[in-house]
């Protein structure tokens, strides 16, 4: 009996520990605090030393972690564009000296490093982030310092600081027209699919509110936890909610399983088209191009796109990091951010953080995407947005283009239907 | 007919879990030894598929040949692991832990520098594409296969452990090792042996899961916490046990997500969890002997 006992508390010990273990593994994989720890409190004197030939300027990008395979295509693009500023001579005559900092994909990490580069390195600006988490920890650093950020990341929306300026689309930019798009071809019901996220939340009261006001059912609102795998459960419910396509706001590995399991239950594009917000060209080869090929995508860039300035970045890009790299939305974006800046900083001439804020409304610039334009109100930039089909090239192909750049609007001040979103 | 679709969904999932889990449940319940790592050796199965894939061209031939390698990458793997770290250490389970989470990360950070950080992706031969449709319901048939496979393994394993001579030495060994060793049989050998079998489980759970999401370096992750919980539920040391807790889990997923929501289907499973371990702490099968151990 006593025996019996003591091989059972056996098993009982094991069992605790792998279960704190699991603790240990879950609490370290979701640790993603949100708190402007790293900023620090010291005075708001710029410390940015632009006497000599260089002026110095920050990449602050996630090199390691989960992000890395994102970030890190964003930090190429802006070394590409950091190079082809200094063969030209620079910014107001200077060579642009670069200090890069690893994000480790980890917020907390991104409001440390975003202190050092400002108060340590002094660069004259920094750029980078991707996730929400880890624009909203740097936001209070910039703010407290004084100092400038170009976040190149399509992302929610209703936020506008004075010391950010967002390259990337804000809502009115992706998200409405692509419902602007389904409403065109005659898309009277939907399906929302997304992460479990600020984003995909966010997204997906706009899709509610602006599906009220333009007579869309909403016929199934599901959410998976980030890094979810299996979606035989949800892509049931799609399949018996039959919509008239799927607006999908997956994040990550989610989509490979997601889009494998959409067609393996014998779903395809022509039935029921699926519009992603977050699959580019990078992502599509890690989804398999037989696996996606035909649905719908909502940026405003992608590498098919027709004009001499992107035939030159997709030439540089190919020549500097090889044939099979595609370009995508966000690393076009993070490239136009640096000559953007260098524009305002042109137009100001000088590098002082409030010369170039106030020379920031209306700085334009050929981008690879088309003219875009500086708005200097809300810090956002004009942009064309462009619904694509993906082909079995791997690549995106433009099926609709807004054909004028939209003004960005992250607020949603200017839609009547969008009162009391935000 | 919705109940029919989501009993199915729940039986596949728990396939999958049981694939997971069925490695570890040989190496955590059978030998006490808490290997963080496990879920990488399923990575490196699936990348195995991947390599092989690019050899052989022909996603059929590929997938039945990436099976058996996928076997002896992920055993290979593990008995590298054994016969460096882990002998040294049967008797400090944290010490354990950390260790082999230790190697995880490097394993990942391998996987990222020699096939880069960007999901790669195993197309499915196309015997295993669409679904079939059995009385309007469509049953895809790569969970089929996977349904298939997790079976062969657990009818496999049973087997090998209770009708072969390895098997009986390995029983021995687990419910009483210096009995064992008294009797003449290898206990050191025998570790070797039942790590390789687990591990290498691991590589085919790797192989089947490039069916249904792409490959990447932290592929194991997504796993390994569901594979432990289901291990623990089961009860340490009984394969039965795991099969019923991987379907029990599974089936429970299932039916909470088609009535809730994914994550609060988890939150869910994860409480039912706890309240039954709180009940059973030793989990649904247990072992009896007679060991102090």
């Amino acid at each position: 009996m006593r025996l019996r006992s003591t091989s059972r508390n056996g098993a009982t010990r094991l069992s605790t520990v792998s279960l704190a273990a699991l603790c240990v593994f879950a609490l370290s994989a979701c640790g993603a605090r949100v708190d402007a720890g790293g900023a620090p409190s010291a005075s708001a004197e710029s410390c940015v030393d632009t006497s000599g030939d260089t002026v110095k300027i920050g990449f602050l990008n996630s090199l390691s972690g989960t992000m890395a395979i994102s970030e890190q295509t964003v930090h190429d693009a802006l070394e590409l564009a950091a190079e082809e500023i200094n063969a030209d001579g620079g910014v107001l005559g200077k060579q642009l000296e670069i200090v890069s900092e690893d994000g480790q994909s980890e917020p907390t990490v991104f409001a440390e490093k975003a202190g050092k580069l400002i108060t340590s390195d002094c660069v004259a600006a920094v750029f980078g982030g991707w996730t929400s988490a880890s624009r909203k920890a740097m936001l209070p650093v910039f703010e407290a310092q004084d100092s400038l950020l170009f976040y190149p990341v399509q992302y929610e929306g209703l936020e506008s600081s004075p010391n950010i300026f967002y390259t990337g689309a804000t809502t009115n930019q992706q998200i409405v027209p692509a419902l602007d798009y389904l409403v065109e071809q005659g898309t009277k019901s939907l399906f929302l699919v997304g992460s479990d996220y600020v984003f995909p939340r966010t997204a997906n009261k706009i899709i509610n509110a602006y599906a009220e006001a333009h007579d869309i059912e909403i016929v199934g609102e599901e959410y998976a936890p980030l890094g979810h795998t299996d979606f035989s459960t949800i892509v049931n419910k799609v399949k018996s909610a039959d919509a008239d396509a799927v607006f999908n706001t997956l994040n990550g590995d989610s989509n490979v399983a997601f889009f494998k399991e959409y067609n393996n239950a014998g779903m395809s594009a022509d039935d029921m088209p699926v519009v992603s917000v977050s699959i580019a060209e990078e992502e599509v080869g890690g989804i398999g191009v037989e696996n996606i090929e035909g649905q719908l995508t909502a940026w405003n860039y992608y590498q098919t796109v027709d004009s001499p300035e992107n035939t030159a970045f997709v030439e540089a890009f190919k020549a500097e990091y090889g044939e099979d790299r595609p370009t995508s939305d966000p690393m076009e974006a993070a490239y136009t951010s640096l000559y953007l800046w260098k524009e305002m900083v042109e137009k100001a001439g000088s590098f002082a953080v409030d010369d170039v804020t106030a020379a920031a409304d209306g700085a334009t610039y050929d981008a690879p995407e088309g003219k875009v334009v500086v708005n200097g109100d809300n810090h956002h930039i004009a942009k064309t947005a462009l619904i694509g089909k993906i082909g079995a090239d791997g690549l995106i192909h433009t099926e609709w283009s807004s054909e004028e750049p939209i003004e960005p609007d992250p607020y949603l001040e200017g839609y009547d239907w969008a009162d009391g979103l935000s | 007919m919705d109940i029919i679709a989501q009993l199915f969904a729940g039986l596949s999932l728990g396939s999958v879990l049981l694939l997971a889990a069925l490695g570890l449940s040989l190496t955590f319940g059978q030998m006490g030894v808490i290997n963080m790592a496990h879920g990488e050796f399923m990575m490196a199965g699936a990348y195995t598929a991947f390599v092989v894939q690019g050899v052989v061209g022909d996603a059929g031939v590929s997938l039945l040949v990436a099976l058996p390698l996928g076997f002896v990458v992920g055993g290979l793997l593990g008995l590298l692991l054994e016969a460096t770290l882990i002998h040294r250490m049967y008797r400090r389970p944290l010490d354990t832990l950390l260790v082999t989470w230790g190697v995880a990360l490097v394993l990942q950070q391998v996987a990222r520098d020699v096939f880069g950080a960007p999901n790669v992706d195993v197309s499915a031969p196309a015997w295993l594409s669409g679904a079939v449709e059995i009385g309007g319901l469509a049953l895809p048939r790569t969970r089929l296969f996977i349904l298939a496979l997790a079976a062969v393994c657990v009818v496999a394993l049973a087997l090998a452990l209770r009708a072969t001579p390895l098997g009986r030495r390995i029983r021995a060994v687990v419910q009483n090792r210096d009995l064992a060793e008294a009797s003449g049989i290898s206990s050191r050998a025998t570790d070797r042996v039942t790590f390789f079998i687990g591990s290498g489980l691991a590589g085919i759970a790797g192989v089947a899961l490039t069916l249904l999401g792409s490959v990447g370096p932290t592929l194991g992750t997504n796993y390994i916490v569901d594979a432990f919980l289901v291990v623990v539920a089961g009860g340490i040391g009984q394969i039965k046990g795991t099969v019923i807790a991987a379907m029990a889990l599974g089936l429970m997923q299932a039916f909470f997500e088609y009535s809730t929501t994914a994550s609060v289907a988890k939150v869910l499973v994860f409480v039912a969890i706890v309240a039954f371990l709180q009940l059973r702490p030793q989990g649904l099968v247990s072992v009896r002997t007679r060991s102090l151990a």
